[in-house]
């Protein structure tokens, strides 16, 4: 597709994509000890080590399908969360962001791999963490921008295509929209193979996002 | 801090109560000016107090991070939303619920907010409330329209001020009840809510009621103001009255007063003028300058009962007559009409076993422990026990699904930081238990030994010395176990905790309680918890518990395991863990306890804090807002003259003259009835009455004078409220903006000539 066409799809898109979270799911959640976890996320406060503002770690690993740990930052917190009973690396972007969605998308997925790659990576954590390699979900954390309606997923699944054919290389995956209008509009995208986290990353490091 | 929040306001026209529509609005105006630095700091923190948005820990802009202090270097700078307390900080946002009570769409608009604004976590207080954390001070003016839409304000959440008027969460339902309260809880508060007697007190009031003497779900004994039902025959008619014992002056705090009794019986006619009484003293007599004794409590100790009780009912004579006196209550009566969905159908518990399908012993003890009988047969109330207060958003609306499901959309929240179902058919029970288990709420445990409640603590208050939360997630998983003691005395005493004296987590009324302090060991600051033993949870909190020893943090569950055992061992028969605490002694005990009193040298451990890996440290302590900012009412009416006059700039530039003419008027007014507050507590918001008050206090007296002008600038407003009634056009609402500004101008002048800064 053209820069062009891409333009003409996103003006015809009444959805601006912000408050953009993403879940990176992990495999064998049965061997993640989510107090482990929190040192962890103290020392990135230590260290002040990603692209945002951190704060504090909040813990709810009491309960039950929640929020798990989460590491509070100003524009973005990062938790390994635990709804719907899906244990995941969940980035979710509290500042508003600039560009378009196709970079807001980026900036976000890029934000979440990254983490999930230093966690994969810290050895107090014994390799308990391990990114699935198939699914991720997608959410717009505000309901005015984004009401979890038809007419929102119409607006955005051509968005959400394009991201995904630049993050996957074009290989095939499946989209499965949120039924419930009450929750967040949100997407669980499934990759017909496994992907590594670098390999992920290294697909948006190539080419750019369309420019606006 | 979301791209959306400027758009609610649009999107929810026409939805929002006028009333509560304007609240929004005059804060949203106020957050604009402050971050013009049109609003001075300590004015614009009294007045998000008293929106319930509070400050959290770290907002001074420095943590330590356990290895030193770090500055966190917020965009906004140096721009500060209160004293000391940074702009984009993340802070705490209080929501009051009157008794308690909601229906299940606000349950969903609530989840909707701690999914958008928090961190996807609703927590429960003490007090029946609802707290977010994490809420930037930018997303707060949304957030409550939102709620306003849902027909719930954050008014007077915080500050000094009327709280949340709490009351049984079985009221109407309870088997021993002398009536049901609620419908006067709900006429309290809402008469209460932003009444001009109420503005003026030198620290908070909380009100709570309860349907009989003998229970504790009102805590009616720890309030500033507590009701407690009863009835009485009339000697002449014979016939049944209802009223209230009224309390007054209780509280916890770093002291707890236990309340006294204000009047025997207080008929229901008489209990919004003798709240309304009560509020003109404490506003008059009360502490401003000290927080630390601006309580009501200081006061009727300081005076005496008695000298209070004849100031008030002096105050109740002379006050006019007030037609929502009766006519609050009858409407909330007619509105707050709960019954069944179900009909009552009365199985016995055998039955009702067979019927959950091999649930088994768990649902058997999710029975005996959240269950209990209503007052109308064949119905049952539900305790949904939440661990530590908290629910999850998807939690939130799934419990909306059952609530509709199982009532007639209705829910409470408790003291204990649970809710209640009511009016739940018997033969429900089976399903609602599978509904309630499906999303991880179907716990037994309800006020049981495992339900602890406490205080956010550490994790998130400003005052916190110790991890409370992160102790009551310890105690949660250590009294679960299997092996922990079984017996059903044990099971049946209660846990609080508060991460500081100040008794949020409601310490002293736990049979087991605990709070927090530090102490330095070996050069090294340790967090500790004082244990308080034999508090009185019981007959709304009747009697206090006794400080023993200061334990390190870590070895708290030790000293829970060790009492019980020492309990379930040493007991008479029937004797109660308070009457064990009284026989045994203090000395005893504090013996008992003296070798966890030390941690073990070279344990490291001892040196953070539950759940927090970061070497323990006082240096995160910041100021408390608790007791908000004690600010007059001059400064208050000057600081609204100050937002009226931005409203008329703007409704002006938006060509909307009518609107800016009558803004202008009404900013000249609010500054005003300032000045007169000062002199005149009492004036009403009528225009008339502010003007001819301040005629007669600043105009004649000539104390509104500027040296070159005289009286000048006063006469603008006479002239302005003359012509009130006329229509506006480009040219006058400009020369009227231009006037109200300068008249603004001079009462800022004037009130600093009369150097009143705390005159009410």
């Amino acid at each position: 597709m053209t820069i062009r066409g891409i333009q003409l799809i996103e003006e015809e898109a009444a959805v601006e994509l912000q408050h953009i979270n993403v879940k990176l799911l992990l495999k064998a959640p049965e061997r993640v000890d989510l107090h482990a976890v929190i040192p962890v996320f103290h020392s990135w406060i230590q260290d002040q080590s990603t692209d945002e503002l951190l704060l504090d770690v909040a813990s709810y690993a009491h309960v039950k399908d929640g929020p798990g740990v989460i590491l509070i930052g100003h524009e973005a917190d990062y938790s390994l969360d635990l709804t719907d009973g899906r244990l995941g690396l969940r980035y979710n972007r509290k500042a508003v962001g600039d560009g378009n969605n196709q970079l807001r998308l980026e900036q976000a997925v890029s934000a979440a791999l990254k983490a999930l790659e230093t966690l994969q990576r810290d050895k107090r954590l014994e390799n308990s963490i391990q990114f699935d390699g198939r699914n991720i979900e997608l959410f717009i954390n505000d309901r005015l921008l984004a009401p979890n309606a038809a007419v929102t997923q119409l607006a955005a699944d051509s968005e959400m295509r394009i991201f995904l054919n630049r993050l996957v290389t074009s290989e095939p995956y499946s989209l499965l929209y949120e039924p419930d209008s009450r929750r967040l509009f949100g997407v669980r995208v499934q990759f017909e193979r496994e992907f590594t986290v670098s390999e992920l990353l290294q697909n948006l490091s190539v080419g750019q996002p369309s420019a606006h | 801090m979301k791209a959306s929040n400027s758009l609610w306001k649009e999107k929810l026209d026409g939805q929002v109560p006028e009333h509560l529509a304007r609240e929004v609005d005059i804060f949203e105006t106020e957050l604009t000016l402050r971050k013009q630095g049109k609003l001075e700091e300590r004015l614009f923190a009294e007045t998000r107090l008293r929106r319930g948005a509070y400050g959290q820990r770290y907002d001074n802009g420095q943590r330590n991070d356990g290895h030193k202090v770090q500055k966190l270097n917020f965009p906004s700078g140096d721009l500060t939303k209160g004293p000391n307390t940074l702009w984009d900080a993340p802070g705490m946002q209080r929501i009051k619920i009157p008794a308690g009570g909601l229906n299940a769409h606000q349950l969903e608009v609530m989840a909707e907010l701690a999914e958008e604004y928090s961190d996807g976590i609703a927590h429960i207080t003490t007090r029946q409330d609802f707290q977010l954390h994490y809420v930037h001070i930018d997303d707060t003016g949304a957030l409550m329209r939102r709620l306003a839409a849902a027909n719930i304000t954050t008014r007077e959440a915080c500050g000094n001020s009327v709280r949340n008027v709490t009351a049984c969460p079985y009221a109407g339902v309870c088997t021993d009840e002398a009536f049901d309260v609620t419908p006067y809880a709900r006429a309290l508060a809402k008469f209460l809510l932003g009444h001009p007697d109420a503005q003026s007190f030198g620290r908070k009031f909380k009100p709570a009621f309860s349907g009989c003497a003998q229970h504790a779900c009102g805590l009616t004994g720890l309030h500033d103001l507590g009701l407690i039902a009863k009835t009485r025959v009339n000697a002449t008619t014979g016939r049944e009255e209802h009223g209230f014992e009224m309390y007054v002056g209780g509280g916890l705090g770093a002291v707890p007063y236990q309340a006294k009794l204000f009047q025997e019986f207080v008929p229901p006619e008489e209990l919004l003028p003798l709240a309304q009484a009560i509020a003109r003293v404490f506003a008059r007599h009360g502490e401003k300058k000290n927080r630390n004794r601006a309580r009501i409590k200081f006061l009727i100790q300081d005076l005496g009962i008695e000298k209070f009780r004849e100031l008030v009912l002096a105050e109740r004579e002379i006050l006019p007559f007030d037609p929502r006196w009766n006519d609050y209550i009858e409407e909330a009566k007619a509105e707050f009409q709960e019954s069944a969905l179900k009909p009552a159908v009365d199985v016995p518990e055998l039955v009702l076993i067979g019927n959950a399908n091999g649930s088994g012993a768990e649902f058997q003890q999710w029975l005996k422990s959240n269950i209990r009988p209503q007052r109308q047969p064949g119905y049952v109330t539900v305790t949904v026990a939440l661990p530590l207060g908290d629910i999850t958003s998807n939690q939130l609306r799934s419990l909306s699904d059952i609530v509709r499901r199982f009532t007639r959309e209705t829910i409470r929240t408790t003291v204990e930081q649970n809710f209640v179902i009511r009016w739940v058919s018997k033969a429900d029970l089976p399903d609602l238990y599978k509904a309630l288990h499906a999303i991880g709420l179907g716990d037994a445990g309800a006020g049981a030994l495992v339900d602890i409640t406490s205080c956010p603590g550490t994790d998130t208050c400003k005052l916190g010395i110790s991890s409370s939360r992160g102790l009551a997630a310890e105690l949660r998983k250590k009294v679960s176990e299997k092996s922990f003691v079984r017996d059903e005395a044990v099971q049946k005493l209660h846990i609080k905790i508060s991460g500081c004296f100040n008794s949020c987590g409601q310490h002293h009324v736990a049979d087991l309680g605990f709070y927090g302090v530090s102490r330095k060991i070996g050069g090294y600051a340790v967090p500790h918890f004082q244990v308080v033993l034999g508090g009185q949870w019981e007959n709304n909190a009747a009697s206090y518990g006794l400080p023993i020893v200061a334990v390190p943090s870590k070895n708290i569950p030790k000293v829970v395991e060790r009492l019980t055992e020492r309990y379930v061992a040493d007991r008479i028969s029937g004797e109660t863990f308070k009457e064990f605490v009284k026989r045994t002694g203090k000395a005893q005990l504090k013996t008992m306890l003296d070798d966890l009193a030390k941690p073990p040298s070279g344990d490291r451990s001892y040196f953070s804090d539950w759940g927090d890996p970061r070497e323990y440290t006082l240096g995160d302590l910041g100021d408390g807002e608790c007791a908000g900012e004690v600010v007059s009412a001059v400064d208050f009416g000057l600081a609204a003259a100050e937002r009226e006059l931005f409203e008329a700039q703007l409704a002006f530039e938006r060509r909307d003259f009518e609107r800016a003419g009558r803004s202008a008027y009404h900013s000249m007014l609010n500054g005003a009835r300032g000045l007169v507050q000062a002199e005149n507590p009492h004036v009403r918001e009528d225009a008339s009455e502010i003007v001819t008050e301040f005629r007669k206090r600043y105009y004649d007296t000539q104390l509104f004078f500027d040296p070159f002008a005289g009286g000048k600038f006063a006469q603008y407003l006479f002239a302005a409220h003359e012509k009130r009634d006329q229509a506006h056009t480009e040219e006058s609402s400009r020369y009227l903006i231009d006037e109200a500004q300068l008249f603004i101008d001079a009462a800022h002048s004037c009130n600093s000539k009369l150097g009143k800064l705390v005159a009410v």
